[in-house]
């Protein structure tokens, strides 16, 4: 596909694109910088009324794949589009009907709650009459009632992370993308700005989320796409995923004097996944560990599977 | 937080969407609007700058070197500089915020992030960023003048055209310093900017003294720079004695102007903020 301005095309459906459409289809996009290529033929299928968890370390390419979904960057290939609207041809069409909620705080800091949340009013178009109604349900949802004139300096890190959450959602959009929301905050912080990405999900928006917290994305996404080297490995439910690839248990061992190998190796000739970190090795599906191999394995330490065995058994690469 | 999601389903009813159109002034408009909003947290110190750096050229180039001069081009110095301040007022007022602002906005407070997530365009970024310096231009540029009347200029009818001229140079200059603020890539060029654009544009443009005591081909480049064309336009409005065919060209030269850095801005900072 060759690179066009975004938002300079009208739109293909008058009637503001297609309404039987997914919020999100994105079908072979390439993205490079120069000889690095940050999203590698990605395929992605985000039906409405979801949370969908874009889950993937460092460097997968979920911030570019967010930006090619905002038009401030132009995939190389592929075909990208957003509520029945294509991207980036009818990119501020989209942009009408869906919030962004970027990685980076650029709230105006000199100014108040209030007006921080007044600017986008205007910029996201909500007629004069229902402006102040807006306004007072950001605040409300951000739970920052009675801070409204309080400057945006003098706010906590959550409550900032907050606003910046409901700024994107004043002209109440049928989808929200939210770009590594809770980075950078403290676990407290998080799981309190996990109430505000609740309620989104209670009034029926679609939301894409992308995260490198596991527990985040096991928490708040209906399904959950792994990401890694650009492209997406797998999909599902966190439940069925991990179901699939890594049972209901991990048995972590540690033998000693370089056994991690042997013992690695032993498993695996049994066909059950393993992950090693350090000398340390993680079965996977341990529940399926026959009697006649337990005898042989040293005494395990015993926890639940989690999504980062998932990914960790599918790409090799760890989170950091 | 059950409240909270209570609260929520009793809001929850279909949102009230605006069709965007391909170049709408609603966006151009809500650009304006944030502007004035942080406006009204700064004025004091905006108005200071945009009073006091005026009046104290007036002051002392006019007394002092009007002491000197008497009488230049057939204007009194203080008349003649008066008017020239004008114009360069402006051009400070809208050529350095836009280069400055626009640079910090997209480069450090990644403002334009925020905005283009919103249903607004770059071309229309750029038109509320320099609709605005126009507009803050437009009001602050008559402050010189007002200055200049409280030391004697006698200005004629025409001078009511003055903030429109402001406006339009204002909009014209402050295109030009988003451009640049878009082709630049780091704080430190701006000195290149202010050394080696700023001050020859301001004293080759009849501001202090009549470019025609120039050589010819200074003459020549000072009919290219955009602030003798706006200079020339205030001085005529203030003190008539200017012929429609002269007020068109200098009209059109800012005009032309305008369109060429709207061209340039916008493209320009496309490629900025869009990957």
């Amino acid at each position: 596909m060759t690179a066009s301005k975004p938002g300079l095309r009208p739109p293909a459906a008058e009637s503001g694109g297609d309404p039987v459409a997914p919020a999100l289809l994105l079908r072979g996009v390439v993205k490079r910088f120069g000889p690095f290529t940050a999203v590698d033929g990605l395929d992605l299928e985000v039906p409405r009324g979801i949370v969908l968890g874009l889950l993937g370390p460092n460097g997968a390419g979920k911030s570019t794949t967010m930006r090619m979904l905002t038009a401030q960057s132009v995939a190389d290939e592929g075909e990208i589009s957003i509520l029945g609207h294509r991207i980036p041809e009818e990119s501020k069409w989209a942009r009408a009907r869906m919030g962004v909620v970027p990685q980076h705080d650029n709230l105006d800091e000199e100014l108040t709650v209030e007006q921080n949340l007044r600017m986008f009013t205007f910029l996201y178009r909500v007629p004069r009459r229902l402006r102040g109604e807006a306004i007072a349900r950001a605040l409300r949802l951000a739970q920052l009632e009675g801070r409204g004139d309080s400057l945006v300096e003098d706010l906590s890190g959550g409550m900032r992370r907050r606003l910046l959450i409901v700024r994107a959602l004043m002209h109440r959009p049928e989808l929200v993308l939210m770009d590594e929301p809770t980075v950078g905050l403290d676990p407290q912080v998080r799981q309190d700005l996990w109430g505000v990405i609740d309620a989104l999900r209670q009034e029926g928006a679609t939301v894409l989320m992308s995260t490198h917290y596991i527990e985040e994305a096991e928490r708040l996404s209906d399904e959950v796409a792994l990401m890694a080297a650009g492209k997406v490995v797998e999909r599902g439910t966190p439940a069925d995923l991990v179901a699939k690839y890594a049972g209901r248990n991990v048995e972590e061992y540690t033998p000693g004097d370089g056994g991690a190998d042997a013992l690695e190796q032993l498993v695996r000739n049994h066909g059950l996944p393993t992950r090693r970190t350090g000398t340390t090795v993680s079965v996977l599906r341990a529940e399926e560990i026959p009697e006649s191999l337990r005898s042989r394995l040293p005494v395990p330490q015993r926890r639940d599977s989690t999504l980062e065995d998932v990914f960790v058994t599918l790409t090799g690469e760890s989170f950091d | 937080m059950a409240d909270l999601m209570n609260q929520n389903r009793r809001d929850a009813r279909p949102a009230e969407h605006t069709r965007p159109g391909r170049f709408e002034p609603g966006a151009v408009l809500g650009v304006v609007a944030r502007e004035w909003i942080l406006y009204t947290q700064s004025w004091r110190s905006t108005t200071f700058a945009a009073v006091v750096e005026p009046t104290l050229y007036l002051l002392c180039f006019g007394f002092g070197m009007g002491a000197l001069v008497g009488t230049l081009a057939g204007y009194s110095y203080i008349d003649f500089l008066g008017t020239g301040i004008v114009a360069v007022s402006v051009m400070f007022q809208s050529m350095m915020p836009a280069v400055i602002n626009t640079f910090i906005k997209r480069r450090f407070l990644h403002t334009y992030e925020g905005i283009l997530a919103a249903p607004v365009d770059v071309r229309e970024v750029v038109t509320g960023e320099a609709l605005w310096l126009a507009l803050r231009s437009g009001v602050y540029g008559c402050v010189p003048l007002l200055v200049a009347i409280a030391f004697g200029l006698r200005p004629g009818p025409g001078a009511l055209l003055v903030p429109f001229i402001a406006f339009l140079a204002g909009f014209a200059f402050a295109l030009f310093g988003i451009w640049i603020s878009a082709v630049i890539s780091s704080v430190r060029s701006m000195d290149y900017v202010f050394s080696g654009l700023f001050t020859p544009l301001f004293l080759v443009a009849g501001t202090f003294f009549p470019v025609t005591e120039l050589p010819s081909w200074v003459q020549l480049l000072a009919s290219a720079n955009p602030l003798y064309h706006a200079v020339e336009l205030v001085r005529g409005a203030v003190f008539g004695g200017i012929g429609a065919g002269r007020v068109l060209a200098h009209v059109g030269v800012l005009l032309a102007f305008t369109a060429l850095m709207w061209f340039l801005a916008s493209h320009r900072m496309r490629r900025r903020v869009v990957s």
